[in-house]
């Protein structure tokens, strides 16, 4: 059977597509952030997993309002990132693992998650940039499924819904039957909220229980219902939902290889986390 | 209607503001493709009728009324399109918004950490 190595959870500002395309990892802006990442590389180098599932959010390249999944699964051969319209580079494709997808489609399905299956998808930097930012090599060296969970168009899942999604994924992943390593990956967040008068909030305090409870009590946060999270996270600090929902796929004690949290990237308190699997 | 109370400065993009919006969103949904862009710049008017905005949508289009926008049921990603074309980054638009200088947006994002 296949085995998670461990999980990996790290914001996915555009802005970062950026400064990786002009080369700015050691501007003393970005190196707090990009310097984070040196750790994680070599655990990856060690650990080296075959696939990576990655749950993110789209921000209107592959769904528009026309129609919006709450959860959806890719099942395609290849994904295509594309022009979304704010000006960062377009990276080169990544190849999905369908045997995969198919099964954490059928899995899903059978635990009472209906979720949307896509044999094309495009995804956007939530997808490509938290990639390129674990393995800078272009293109991604391994194949990966994306996992995309609605945080657009309100109602939202609940922090509940998506943290028994992620349990629902790791135990499909455990049950695969391959020898394939998998790492978990989930991506946003942490607090920033970009509309409104309201705009540039961060939550510090927040951000750091919360990254403190990811590694002691994964099920904190499912506490609050969506809209406390965006009053204490922002509306676009609820992407924390996709570090929920990865932490529950890789369920019980895990050991902490790295975190990193700084403030600001762009708008957004960036979170950084490593867990293996022990 | 919410049973919470509701966030100051805050407006959550739920059905009824996804209903208001729709053609706002549309159109700036457009603006992933370089040619649509173009052909907005082209012709401002012209393709706001297009699309079908509403009086509200497209004074707030005009005025870059990145607030005002938001009353009209625009939504933050796909608005987030339109200050693309503008050449504004998350930082203008944050200024924007808060009546701040950018300088001061920045400044206050830093004093967070």
């Amino acid at each position: 059977m296949a085995k998670i190595v461990g999980m990996l959870t790290t914001s996915h500002v555009p802005a970062i597509g950026g400064a990786i395309a002009k080369n700015l990892q050691q501007d003393a802006y970005w190196k707090p952030f990009f310097d984070g990442f040196i750790p994680v590389r070599k655990w990856l180098d060690e650990v080296k997993p075959d696939v990576a599932v990655v749950l993110y959010n789209d921000h209107g390249l592959n769904f528009f309002l026309d129609k919006m999944p709450t959860f959806s699964v890719g099942a395609a051969p290849e994904y295509h990132n594309a022009d979304e319209g704010w000006g960062i580079p377009t990276l080169a494709p990544t190849r999905g693992d369908v045997d995969l997808s198919w099964h954490l489609i059928n899995k899903l399905i059978d635990r009472e998650f209906d979720i949307t299956t896509c044999q094309e998808m495009l995804v956007d930097h939530a997808f490509t940039i938290p990639l390129k930012l674990f393995w800078p090599q272009s293109p991604c060296p391994i194949p990966a499924v994306p996992v995309c969970i609605n945080t657009v168009q309100f109602p939202l899942p609940s922090a509940k819904r998506c943290y028994a999604f992620g349990q629902a994924i790791g135990d499909a992943i455990r049950s695969w039957d391959s020898e394939k390593k998998v790492v978990v990956i989930g991506t946003g967040g942490l607090s920033h909220q970009l509309d409104g008068e309201r705009a540039g909030f961060i939550n510090k305090d927040f951000d750091l229980k919360f990254m403190d409870s990811m590694i002691n009590d994964p099920a904190w946060a499912t506490q609050f219902s969506i809209h406390e999270l965006v009053e204490k996270t922002g509306t676009q600090g609820v992407e924390l939902l996709m570090w929920l929902a990865a932490r529950a796929a890789v369920p019980g004690t895990l050991q902490k290889i790295h975190s990193n949290y700084h403030i600001p990237i762009s708008n957004t308190a960036s979170g950084l986390m490593a867990l293996a699997a022990v | 209607m919410s049973e919470y109370p509701p966030i100051p400065g805050t407006t959550l993009f739920d059905g009824s503001q996804a209903r208001k919006g729709y053609a706002l969103n549309k159109m700036c949904f457009s603006f992933n493709s370089a040619a649509c862009r173009e052909e907005f710049v082209r012709d401002e008017e012209a393709y706001m009728h297009k699309y079908g905005l509403n009086e509200e949508q497209a004074a707030g289009i005009r005025g870059r009324d990145v607030l005002g926008l938001i009353r009209a049921g625009g939504n933050a990603y796909y608005l987030a399109k339109f200050a693309g074309i503008l050449g504004l980054n998350m930082q203008d638009i944050g200024a924007l918004q808060t009546g701040m200088t950018v300088d001061e947006f920045k400044a206050k994002l830093k004093a967070y950490a």
